[in-house]
């Protein structure tokens, strides 16, 4: 039964940290060590595919810590989707990261592998999770284990955004998040994923409105306004960080977790009828817009992208929160284009650090001259965050448009456009200045500079080819995330 | 009526003097006298109960018929003995904070605990 | 040894080793009674505990007098319950002061320091064993007298004055209990827990049992640290010797809570504790507003067994609001926190005794850059950290999770919010020390230290692992909690 298989996916990350630590000294055993673990991690996800994808929803029960609510496991299609996802990225950033740390000379990176590991662990638990409170506990030893993670460069302005990250993560999920749990207990008596939603005919559709804003902004892993300045204070983490867990593994966790609540949770028959998903629909477009007009004005490079995360993000809850098929289709798809566009681009800004020392956008003139491979696989990001072919952000972003135009929110279609316009006004130009402008005359004692490290651009070439692969592959993607919504 | 409660009137007075002294008196010897009084009143209180109308002090003897209640004395004693290991403990503790701050005033130890 | 005589022998066995402590005078021979006797309390409370699960209440009359002219020891699941835990804890104390107390305390003083805390431990020990309400209070006396002793031992002189204040407001809130009592006495007679529920049934509205009532009340408040009431707990935890403080914080405090309980429920009964006198809502404003102040004030302490003192206010706080919540959820939340915290904050303690052992300071500002230096206590404190904010898998998170399911099921959202609210606010005083401790570096000029010796480590670490494995496997702690909010609520006396 593969049921059993599901708690090894957890522990093989955490399998990995000892043997992480004990090979200190080594650095390439070390890295080995990380490296297989991902492999192997990716592997063994893949082998439940079949499985899923035919139906089948493996299970498996851990403890059960209070009477009725047990910690368990279970892979259905948006979880296993997560997973595949995270696992997969695990090894290309390890490989990224390989490149970066050791080209950038850090310190302590035996204990940036060993968190490493936790957090994937984590993000693994939280993709399975088979209920409230299993996802809880994942989500919140996500953020701890990814602390120590965004704090890495010990400076003060790293302390400052390690308390702002932990500071808002913990109060949204404590304040907000733990008391919309256990309000769903009080009211259902169950915190189980169940198909169609557990909340029918507990309560009325006031309460339901209160109680799903309560999930929305207490996921503030989802980085709805106002809870999103942790994404920006991030930043402040190693490159590898920022794109791991900002482009893929907590965030991600985040709206995974708010598609979870509206489809298994509320239901997206309940949120359509009640209207309960009516008030965050505004607060999700205010986000996209919001975080969209924000990033123009950010001229640090990992800056901007964090604004535009935040902004990307706020897609995929509108898809949740629109309460139809094809917007819960469109939102789940995204986790994985936006996930694959987006390492791209913070792979490319770590690469530009590493290799010309450059941070801010002013600065980027021309270095697509000298770094072709880094600036076009970030063109390609760059497209798929505007939502154009031949990239994978244009499919999620085409069911989200069909989403919206079914339910005739045309407020949202409005969103959908303006923001795909500004996108497109805060990265072309990126894109044009460091291809079409000169680079600046060189500083005095200033070397020229190539292309980053090999492992670097490796890593970031790989996932600018799945950007255009989920383009021309999408089925691979959209196959589990019907499934969601009773195979539309 | 009040006439006949007096005891419960002793009770009181002695209890509020001992509580107001406690609080209001700044020398640590003379709270302690203050907690005793309050012990005190207590004491009173607990006996004066047990004096049965017409009865004799509780020691068996011959001819007599009835007694006063022999258990508030027996649980008095034992919280005399409490309070006397109290006085003792408290007292001891005075004596160590003497050495220690060169007086028994509580607002000159306050001044001189503020001071780093 | 029989079985039968358990229940005395639980409060005999450290009462008669206290003066074997001090007839032995080396500190190494009485650290070893210490340790056989709590031991062997632990084994006792362990077997009473079960005995207690299996086949119901126990009743041993002492010396054979049957109730209610003898004293009587009354046994139910609440009491064995809590007899349990200051156990656990004074074993794994005692077995902690043999290396932190050869530092803290001068050697002349090691019998003596053993002989009061055998004293303390068989004064809580009979607080909560026994079914006689003069005996209680008897029993608090030994106590209070022996922490008193215990916390003067302390190498700061303001241990002295914390010791004097503890002892003045101890003895008047003692002596509230004693009033009580006498006032009970009057009205039925009689000294017998259950024997004074009996009789004072329809007496309802009788002012002395309103008096009664009140003296209980207020003075179990003050032993409690109940806010306003807690003046005495900073400065006692803060100037007592680590060991000191890790035994109080982790039993005293409980002890109170189990004597509010047992008046409450058992004495006085539900109807005319909570339906008559509006006891609830006055407990429900004094433990919000104490968690609240508490855990702000606790932001701003630079000595962190300071901080952890108010910590300590703030979370009594929650086990009283549990009380007031007055239902069953409110009740089980208040009794698994009881246990719960008395493991976390002892852990806590222990993990800043290992701290104080090697720098001999526990502030802040000596904290910083240690987590490298001393990695396997600071993460024993981060762990108890977690446990204090209540992070999923520690024993926190449970009884976070039924005080906020209790405050729903009243629908008094405002409470919910407020336990959440404290709960950040632990945050920022955990992540106080958490960055002092890992992101700052050593002091200029500062000595390096080593890692603590295994004979702190170890027992502090027990205690941690504790504090995770009853945030999994909550059977004992949650099961018996569960069934004892039932038993009270049921009218069970």
């Amino acid at each position: 039964m593969s049921g059993a298989l599901l708690p090894w996916l957890v522990a093989l990350p955490l399998l990995a940290v000892p043997a992480i630590v004990a090979l200190d000294r080594w650095p390439n055993a070390r890295e080995a060590a990380s490296l297989l673990a991902g492999l192997l991690l990716f592997a063994l996800v893949v082998t439940l595919w079949p499985e899923v994808s035919s139906g089948a929803r493996p299970a498996w029960t851990l403890v059960e810590p209070l009477p009725g609510i047990a910690l368990a496991l279970r892979a259905e299609p948006l979880g296993l989707l997560l997973a595949l996802v995270a696992s997969l990225l695990w090894v290309v950033t390890t490989v990224y990261a390989i490149g970066y740390m050791r080209g950038h000379h850090e310190q302590n990176q035996t204990r940036f592998y060993a968190f490493f590991a936790i957090a994937i662990a984590s993000t693994m638990g939280a993709a399975f999770a088979a209920n409230l409170v299993t996802l809880f506990v994942f989500y919140e030893i996500l953020t701890l284990s990814t602390f120590p993670l965004v704090t890495h460069a010990g400076t003060d302005a790293a302390r400052r955004g390690g308390r702002t990250y932990l500071g808002l993560l913990m109060a949204t999920s404590i304040g907000l998040l733990l008391l919309a749990i256990v309000w769903t207990w009080q009211l259902t008596g169950t915190t189980e994923f169940t198909p169609g939603g557990i909340l029918a005919g507990h309560a009325g559709p006031g309460t339901l409105g209160v109680l799903y804003a309560l999930f929305l902004f207490g996921i503030g892993k989802a980085a709805l306004m106002p809870f999103h300045r942790w994404l920006p204070a991030a930043m402040v983490a190693p490159t590898p960080v920022s794109a791991l867990l900002h482009a893929v593994a907590v965030v991600k966790v985040g709206v995974f977790s708010v598609l979870k609540v509206s489809v298994y949770v509320f239901g997206l028959d309940l949120l359509s009828v009640s209207g309960a998903s009516t008030l965050m629909t505004y607060v999700a477009g205010a986000t996209v817009l919001i975080a969209s007009l924000v990033a123009l004005r950010q001229d640090n490079l990992k800056r901007r992208l964090a604004y535009s995360t935040v902004s990307q993000l706020g897609y995929v809850v509108l898809g949740a929160t629109l309460a139809t098929a094809w917007g819960t289709v469109g939102g789940g798809a995204h986790i994985a284009m936006h996930a694959f566009g987006k390492i791209t681009l913070f792979f490319c800004a770590g690469a530009i650090l590493v290799a010309a020392h450059k941070t801010e956008v002013s600065q980027l003139d021309g270095i697509g001259r000298r770094m072709p491979w880094t600036l076009g696989a970030f063109a390609v990001g760059t497209l798929s965050m505007i939502g154009l072919p031949p990239a994978a952000g244009f499919v999620s972003k085409w069911y989200l448009l069909l989403g919206s135009l079914a339910t005739e929110h045309y407020v949202v279609v409005a969103v959908l456009v303006a923001s795909t316009l500004l996108n497109a006004a805060y990265f072309l130009p990126i894109v044009y200045a460091a291809f079409f402008r000169a680079p600046p005359p060189p500083a005095p004692g200033e070397h020229a500079h190539g292309e980053a490290p090999l492992a670097m651009v490796a890593a970031l070439l790989f996932t600018a080819g799945l950007t255009l692969a989920m383009f021309f592959y999408p089925d691979l993607v959209l196959r589990l995330v019907r499934q969601l919504v009773g195979g539309a | 009526m009040a006439a006949e409660h007096y005891n419960y009137w002793v009770v009181v007075i002695l209890m509020m003097a001992g509580f107001y002294v406690v609080i209001r008196a700044r020398n640590l010897v003379k709270k302690i006298v203050g907690l005793n009084i309050f012990q005190t009143s207590v004491f009173i209180l607990y006996i004066s109960i047990g004096k049965v109308a017409g009865g004799s002090a509780p020691i068996l003897a011959p001819g007599i018929t009835t007694y006063s209640n022999p258990l508030p004395h027996v649980l008095i004693l034992t919280a005399i003995v409490v309070g006397v290991a109290t006085t003792a403990l408290g007292l001891a503790l005075v004596v160590r904070i003497h050495e220690a701050y060169g007086t028994v005033d509580d607002e000159e130890i306050q001044t001189q605990d503020a001071d780093p | 040894m029989t079985g039968s005589d358990l229940p005395v022998l639980l409060v005999i066995v450290p009462l008669l080793a206290a003066p074997l402590c001090l007839v032995l005078r080396r500190g190494g021979a009485a650290w070893a009674v210490a340790l056989a006797s709590s031991g062997y309390c632990l084994y006792a409370a362990y077997t009473l505990l079960g005995t207690v699960r299996a086949g119901g209440t126990l009743d041993y009359a002492m010396g054979g007098w049957p109730a209610p002219w003898g004293i009587a020891y009354r046994i139910d699941l609440l009491n064995a319950y809590v007899l349990l835990l200051v156990a656990a804890i004074a074993a794994v104390v005692v077995l902690y002061a043999r290396v932190s107390a050869a530092v803290e305390i001068p050697r002349h003083q090691h019998a003596r320091f053993y002989a009061a805390l055998l004293l303390c431990l068989a004064g809580m020990l009979g607080i909560t064993i026994t079914g006689d309400a003069f005996n209680l209070f008897v029993f608090l006396e030994i106590s209070s007298l022996s922490s008193y002793a215990l916390i003067s031992l302390g190498r700061d002189r303001r241990a002295l004055t914390a010791s004097y204040q503890y002892l003045i407001m101890g003895t008047l809130g003692a002596t509230f209990i004693l009033i009580g009592v006498g006032l009970l006495y009057m009205l039925t007679g009689t000294l017998n827990m259950v024997d004074i529920a009996g009789r004072i049934q329809g007496l309802a509205g009788n002012r002395t049992l309103l008096a009664a009532f009140a003296f209980l009340v207020a003075g179990i408040g003050l032993k409690l640290a109940l806010f306003p009431l807690h003046l005495w707990l900073p400065n006692a935890y803060a100037y007592a010797p680590s060991v000191v403080t890790a035994l109080l914080a982790g039993t005293a405090t409980k002890v109170a809570v189990y004597v509010l309980l047992r008046f409450l429920y058992t004495v006085f009964g539900y109807d005319l504790a909570f339906a008559d006198a509006f006891l609830h809502y006055l407990l429900a404003a004094l433990a919000v507003v104490g968690l609240l102040v508490a855990s702000t004030v606790a932001i701003f302490q630079d000595d962190v067994k300071r901080m952890l003192a108010y910590s300590s206010v703030a979370q009594i706080g929650y086990t009283v609001l549990g009380i007031s919540l007055l239902n069953q959820t409110g009740l089980t939340a208040a009794l698994v926190h009881l246990f719960n915290h008395g493991l976390m904050k002892t852990a806590l303690f222990l993990a800043l005794g290992c701290v104080f052992y090697r720098l001999g300071s526990v502030c802040l500002d000596d904290l910083r850059g240690l987590g490298r230096q001393m990695p396997w206590t600071l993460a024993a404190f981060v762990a108890g950290g977690l446990s204090l904010i209540g992070v999923p898998l520690t024993v926190g998170f449970i009884s976070k999770w039924y005080l906020v399911l209790a405050a729903l099921e009243l629908g008094w959202w405002p409470v919910a919010v407020v336990v959440l609210g404290g709960s950040l606010l632990s945050v920022i005083y955990i992540g106080r020390v958490v960055e002092v401790a890992y992101m700052q570096p050593r002091p200029a000029g500062a000595e390096r230290v080593r890692e603590a010796p295994l004979g702190l480590l170890l027992p502090t670490w027990a205690l941690v692992a504790a504090t995770f494995w009853f945030g999994i496997d909550t059977g004992l702690t949650l099961g018996t909690a569960g069934e004892i909010a039932g038993q009270l609520f049921g009218g069970g006396r």
